[in-house]
C-alpha cells in the first residue's frame, strides 16, 4: 500500500509531467477543505441527531406497516379531492414508501456531513496475469488433456464434436413452428388475401347490420365488416377480423377526386377503404368529416379518403387500399372482389406496384 | 250556509255562480290538459317567419340569407339545406352557434338564444330541406338498459367513438387545432344529436345505421363508465399514456434528478 501514501495530497508527486502523452499538466486532486461539520462540534452533533432522526422514524413507519396491514379494513376508501383510493393500499404506500424513502435520506445525509470526505486515487492495474500464472495453467491443462487420454484415443474427440454440433439442430428446426413458410402459394392464402368476395355484404361492426346506400347520409363514417365473418371463431375470427376490416365513409361527389379507374368502384360517392393502416398495420377511423382526412392514432399517417387514400401526412408509403362495393339484388351494399393489393403493413415480399390508381 | 241559502235568490247569485263554474272549468283544463309543446313543427308558417327573421339576424352573414351557405372568402358557411332542426338545436343551446369569429372549430360558449327561438330556427332550418328531425326523449335517454345492452354499447362505442374521444369519453386532439371535446357529464339529448347529426369534423352515424337503441345503448354506457369511482389513486383525467406520461417525467424524474443532485452536490465549506 506504498502508493496509496501520497494520495489525496494537493499538488502532490501524483501529478505526471510527460510532455508526449499528457501535454497538460495532471491537477491532481481539489484542496481538501474542512465542513462546518469538521470543525464545528455543535455542529457534528446537530448532524448526528438528525441522521439519528431519520433512522429512527424508520422502526416507527415499518411497525406503522404492520399495523396497518392487520387493523385497516379493505373495504375502506379515501376519497378527497381528485384523489380515491383504498385506504388500506394508501396508508401501506405511504409507511413503507417514506421508511424507504427516510433510511436513504439518513444514510446519505451521514456520508455528506458526518463520514470523512477525502478524496482518494486507486490506480487501475494491468488486466493480464503475471507469466509464473500464465505457464503454471499451461502446464495444468497439458496434464489435464494427457490425463483425459483424449490423445490417444481420437475417436472420442470426433464423436464429441460430432454430438455437439448436432445437438444444435433440433433447436434450428423448432423454430419453424413460430409460423408457417412464407411460400408465394401460402402468402396468397394467408397475408395477401382478405375473406372479402364477391357478393360478401358490407355490415356494421358489432351489430351486423347490413347497410343500404340510402342510410347512409353525406359526412357518415360506418366501421363495417364483411358479413360472412359471423361465421368464424375463435382465433380465426380475430386474424380475418384483423385484415377485412373496413371503413364506409360518403362524401359529396363534386368535392372529391374519383379516379377513373376506380369509377366503378363507389356508389354515388359511397366509398369503402381498408380500416388498416398501411404503415404498421393499427386500426384507424379518425376521419373528420370535412377535409375527409382519416388520420391514424398510432403515427399520424393521414390519408385523403376522397382522393383515393393518398397518403398526405406521416411514414406511411403506401395509400389505402379501397374495395370495390356496389349494391345486391335486395338494395344491400356488397364487396365486388376481394382487395386488388393486400392489405395492411409493407413486408418484404410484397408487390407494391399496384397500389396507386 | 244559512247565509248562502239566503242569498241564492240574489240578482247577482247567477253570475257569480257562472263566473265560478267557468273558473273551476279552467282549472280542471289547465289539469288535464298536455302542456303546450315547444317544438319545430314545419308545418307551423308562423314559427317559420319567425325562425326566418331570427335567422337573418344571427346566421345569415356566414351561412347566407337564405341558408345556402358560403364557400369563399374570409367568412365561409357551410350550406344548411337538409341539416334538419336536430342540427340547430345542437349548435344553438350548446352555444356553439353562431360563432364569434372563424376559425378551426366552434367552441361551446354560454346560449344566447331561448327554447322558442331554437325551435323557430330549427323549424326554418328544417323547411329548407329535409333533415332529422328532434328525437324523442324515449329515444335518447337510457332507461331501462340491461346488462347485455350497457356491455353492446360499449363494443359500439369503442368501434366507433374511441377514435377521437378516447376510451373513457375524455375528449381528445385532432389536426390543426381541432378537438373531439370530453363527453363527461353531458346532457343525453346532446350525445344523441351530435351522433345523429355529425357537427363539425365529427362524422354522421344515421338512425337507419346505428340504430336509436344502439345510440342509447352507447348513451347509457357512458353513464355507467363515468358512475365509477376512479380507484385507482389519481386519474389523471383518463388520458392515458399522454397525462401519465408528463406526470412520469416531470414528478417522477424531477424528484429523481434532485436526489441524485442532492447526492453528488459538494456541501458547505467551513471556510
Amino acid at each position: 500500500m506504498s502508493e496509496d501514501t501520497s494520495h489525496g495530497q494537493p499538488g502532490s508527486e501524483v501529478a505526471l509531467v510527460d510532455e508526449e502523452r499528457y501535454p497538460v499538466p495532471d491537477p491532481g486532486l481539489e484542496e481538501h477543505l474542512p465542513r462546518l461539520t469538521d470543525v464545528d462540534q455543535k455542529a457534528a452533533d446537530r448532524a448526528t441527531r438528525q441522521v439519528a432522526t431519520f433512522f429512527g422514524l424508520v422502526p416507527i413507519l415499518s411497525i406503522g406497516f404492520v399495523v396497518v396491514y392487520f387493523a385497516v379494513p379493505g373495504d375502506a376508501w379515501v376519497d378527497f379531492g381528485p384523489l380515491r383510493a383504498n385506504s388500506r393500499n394508501l396508508l401501506l404506500g405511504l409507511t413503507f414508501g417514506l421508511a424507504l424513502l427516510f433510511l436513504g435520506i439518513g444514510a446519505v445525509h451521514w456520508a455528506r456531513k458526518l463520514m470523512d470526505d477525502r478524496e482518494m486515487i486507486d490506480y487501475r492495474h494491468s488486466a493480464a496475469s503475471s507469466d509464473d500464472d500464465k505457464n503454471y495453467m499451461l502446464t495444468e491443462l497439458d496434464k489435464v488433456v494427457d490425463e483425459s487420454k483424449i490423445t490417444r484415443r481420437k475417436i472420442i474427440g470426433r464423436t464429441l464434436l460430432a454430438a455437439l454440433a448436432t445437438i444444435l439442430l433440433p433447436m434450428i428446426v423448432g423454430l419453424a413452428d413460430l409460423g408457417p413458410w412464407p411460400t408465394k402459394k401460402k402468402r396468397a392464402e394467408t397475408i395477401e388475401r382478405t375473406i372479402w368476395a364477391p357478393g360478401v355484404r358490407v355490415v356494421q361492426d358489432v351489430t351486423f347490420k347490413p347497410i343500404k346506400p340510402e342510410d347512409i347520409e353525406i359526412g357518415q363514417l360506418i366501421n363495417a365488416e364483411p358479413a360472412n365473418l359471423q361465421e368464424l371463431h375463435g382465433s380465426e375470427f380475430q386474424i380475418e377480423k384483423a385484415k377485412a376490416a373496413v371503413i364506409v365513409v360518403r362524401m359529396d361527389p363534386n368535392t372529391i377526386t374519383i379516379p377513373p379507374s376506380r369509377e366503378g368502384w363507389q356508389i354515388g360517392g359511397i366509398l369503402c377503404y381498408s380500416k388498416i393502416c398501411t404503415h404498421v398495420g393499427c386500426p384507424i377511423s379518425l376521419w373528420e368529416q370535412q377535409t375527409h382526412h382519416l388520420l391514424c392514432p398510432c403515427h399520424q399517417s393521414t390519408f385523403d379518403l376522397g382522393d383515393a387514400g393518398k397518403v398526405v401526412f406521416g411514414p406511411a408509403a403506401r395509400p389505402l387500399p379501397q374495395l370495390p362495393i356496389t349494391t345486391d339484388a335486395e338494395g344491400y351494399i356488397v364487396a365486388q372482389r376481394d382487395f386488388l393489393v393486400p392489405v395492411g403493413p409493407s413486408f418484404f415480399e410484397r408487390d407494391s406496384r399496384h397500389d396507386s390508381p | 250556509m244559512r247565509l248562502l241559502s239566503s242569498r241564492r235568490r240574489h240578482p247577482a247569485a247567477k253570475a257569480l255562480l257562472l263566473v265560478f263554474g267557468l273558473f273551476m272549468m279552467g282549472a280542471l283544463y289547465s289539469v288535464i290538459a298536455p302542456p303546450a309543446q315547444v317544438s319545430a313543427d314545419t308545418g307551423n308558417s308562423q314559427q317559420i317567419a319567425e325562425g326566418k327573421a331570427l335567422f337573418a339576424v344571427g346566421c345569415a352573414s356566414c351561412h347566407g340569407l337564405n341558408g345556402e351557405g358560403q364557400t369563399s372568402g374570409v367568412i365561409q358557411g357551410p350550406p344548411l339545406a337538409g341539416v334538419g332542426a336536430a342540427a340547430v338545436d345542437f349548435q344553438v343551446s350548446t352555444g356553439r352557434m353562431p360563432m364569434a369569429k372563424p376559425g378551426e372549430q366552434a367552441p361551446v360558449k354560454p346560449n344566447r338564444y331561448s327554447e322558442e327561438e331554437i325551435a323557430a330556427l330549427g323549424a326554418y332550418v328544417a323547411s329548407l330541406g329535409p333533415g332529422p328531425a328532434i328525437p324523442e326523449p324515449a329515444e335518447y335517454e337510457p332507461a331501462n338498459l340491461s346488462a347485455e345492452d350497457l356491455a353492446r354499447g360499449g363494443e359500439l362505442f369503442r368501434t366507433n367513438c374511441s377514435a377521437c374521444h378516447n376510451f373513457e369519453g375524455a375528449g381528445g386532439a385532432l389536426p390543426n387545432g381541432k378537438y373531439a371535446p370530453p363527453l363527461i357529464g353531458l346532457d343525453h339529448k346532446r350525445i344523441y344529436l351530435a351522433m345523429l347529426t355529425g357537427p363539425q369534423q365529427m362524422p354522421v352515424f344515421s338512425d337507419e345505421v346505428l340504430t336509436p337503441e344502439d345510440k342509447r345503448a352507447i348513451i347509457g354506457y357512458l353513464d355507467s363508465l363515468h358512475e365509477q369511482p376512479a380507484s385507482g389513486g389519481f386519474a389523471l383525467g383518463g388520458l392515458g399514456p399522454v397525462s401519465e406520461g408528463l406526470w412520469a417525467w416531470i414528478i417522477g424524474l424531477g424528484s429523481l434528478i434532485f436526489f441524485a443532485m442532492w447526492i453528488a452536490a459538494k456541501g458547505v465549506k467551513a471556510k
